[in-house]
């Protein structure tokens, strides 16, 4: 039992991905969707990564969940460090959408990942109303997904994620179908929760990343590679100042450029 | 906080009671009009009885021969249940075949196809040679009815389990058989709910056709002799009986879907 325990709330280790000269193409296209790419993401931070539609974020993100595998051909180097640490089994990904089982309740939502493991032991289910407490939604555990609203739901992928107990948490746009208030909170929910995970968050809102971001990379080109933009030094999540609107007006500069 | 919760459950158990209330009033309601056409047409045509019998004189005879009718009705509807089991039980058996191992599904499509291509009804006769004149030839009559609609529900359903499901499982490192038992299987519920629903209506018709080509009891088999001994009154018994098993199956199963899948839209 105690072993379980200290399993659960183990320290992971804080991991750091580096990619160089990055390649990307889909099998039976022509073209390859990322090239050239040069990126790193630092351990314990939060990483943003803002592009157009279509410029390939997504397909990044997927590959480095191991999705994409049969699906594409890569080459270029990434590098995890410390190195001993395989990629594809330390990542917990997050999508738009919470895919949320509705055939599960929320506590089942929450322990599904155990399910894969093995047996779900009474401390794993513990971890996981302890999670659902963190984020406000202990009274719904035994409730169907169907009768909560968008940012509960999303609350609870949020616990799920965290369930998992990685080291590298990737988001794609998790926050981007829930109103603005709704978000503003799970932004700092978020914020609060993943605090040592390394996290590469991809969004569409230059405003998001300004807030979060430890540090923001603009993907862009076809085919596209990434592009580092220094973040303002105070901490986040950060308050609109001055100098984030002068952010918001370059990440609008360069986001724009890409129409040519 | 208690207040509310309190007084949701009060006004749920309210509109659950009004639900069951409002299509058994309609239900009445529709019968009564039904009875009342039929009654009317017997009286303004001044039908003969061997033609078309009142409704008075149906459920004369449905009181006076109760014990001759519930025994031929067990029969059929345990027919009509076994079939729907074992019809069940190889669409989904199929259904999985053909989704875990692809050139099975090239070699078992047209065979499926092909055998909703022959008519069930032509070959009853066959089934009667093969499985005899007993219940046998009559549950699988009403398995292979009901087989074609519920193997492609059922495949429909494990094939399009949406592929955000199967990413998020992929990540959290699901093995194949993990992820079929514990995404794509629930995830297909509902479409094979649909199937099943479409299943229980169809599946007397199987029963009670393999009863006309063959048999000595079911309500299939009732309606034959009565016919042919002119007691219509009896036929039509009958039938009213087969068609309200055929209606209570139906509630029953809608009602076993929607509890054990609540998630169901």
């Amino acid at each position: 039992m105690s072993a379980s325990m200290r399993a659960l709330s183990a320290k992971i280790p804080a991991l750091q991905i580096d990619i160089s000269a990055g390649y990307l193409r889909y099998t039976g296209s022509k073209t390859a969707t990322l090239q050239g790419l040069n990126m790193s993401f630092p351990a314990g931070q939060w990483t943003c990564i803002l592009g157009r539609s279509g410029c390939g974020k997504t397909s990044l993100l997927r590959y480095l969940a191991g999705l994409l595998d049969q699906k594409t051909s890569w080459s270029g180097e990434l590098k995890t460090t410390p190195p001993q640490f395989n990629l594809k089994n330390n990542i917990a990904y997050m999508a738009q959408q919470d895919l949320l089982m509705p055939w599960l309740s929320v506590l089942d939502n929450v322990t599904l990942s155990a399910k894969f493991g093995n047996t779900i032991t009474a401390v794993q289910k513990q971890a996981a109303l302890a999670l659902l407490e963190k984020v406000g939604l202990l009274d719904s555990a035994d409730c169907l997904p169907q009768k909560l609203s968008g940012g509960m739901r999303q609350r609870v992928a949020l616990a799920r994620t965290l369930m998992q107990n990685k080291p590298v948490i990737l988001m794609d746009e998790p926050f981007s179908a829930v109103d603005a208030v709704t978000r503003y909170r799970l932004q700092d929910l978020a914020w609060e929760l993943l605090k040592d995970k390394t996290v590469v968050l991809i969004t569409h809102d230059p405003q998001e990343a300004i807030r979060l971001a430890d540090q923001i990379y603009i993907m862009q080109g076809k085919p596209s590679s990434a592009e580092s933009l220094k973040v303002p030094a105070s901490l986040t999540p950060r308050q609109f100042d001055p100098e984030c609107a002068q952010l918001q007006q370059s990440i609008m500069a360069f986001l724009e450029q890409d129409d040519a | 906080m208690p207040d509310i919760t309190a007084f949701t459950r009060l006004s749920g158990q309210k509109t659950h009671q009004k639900a069951l209330i409002k299509p058994l009033l309609r239900m009445m309601i529709s019968i009564m009009v039904i009875l009342g056409l039929w009654q009317a047409i017997v009286v303004f045509f001044g039908m003969p009885s061997f033609i078309l019998p009142a409704p008075i004189e149906v459920f004369e005879r449905l009181l006076l021969r109760y014990d001759i009718l519930l025994k031929h009705t067990l029969v059929t509807g345990q027919e009509i249940i076994l079939g729907l089991f074992l019809g069940l039980f190889m669409g989904l058996f199929f259904a999985l075949q053909m989704l875990l191992f692809k050139p099975i599904k090239q070699w078992l499509l047209p065979i499926l196809i092909a055998s909703q291509a022959i008519p069930v009804f032509a070959l009853a006769p066959v089934l009667m040679l093969w499985l005899g004149y007993g219940i046998a030839s009559k549950i699988v009559m009403a398995a292979l009815i009901i087989f074609f609609p519920v193997t492609t529900c059922c495949y429909d359903g494990l094939r399009n389990t949406p592929s955000g499901y199967l990413d998020l499982a992929q990540t959290m490192g699901a093995t194949k058989w993990q992820m079929l038992r514990h995404i794509q299987f629930p995830a297909s519920l509902p479409t094979l709910a649909s199937g099943i629903r479409v299943a229980v209506v169809i599946a007397p018709i199987g029963a009670v056709a393999g009863e006309w080509v063959g048999s000595s009891e079911g309500l299939g088999y009732l309606m034959l002799q009565a016919n042919a001994r002119m007691m219509i009154d009896e036929m039509f018994a009958a039938l009213f009986i087969l068609s309200m098993l055929s209606i209570l199956l139906y509630f029953v199963v809608d009602k076993l879907l929607k509890k054990f899948i609540p998630w169901e839209v």
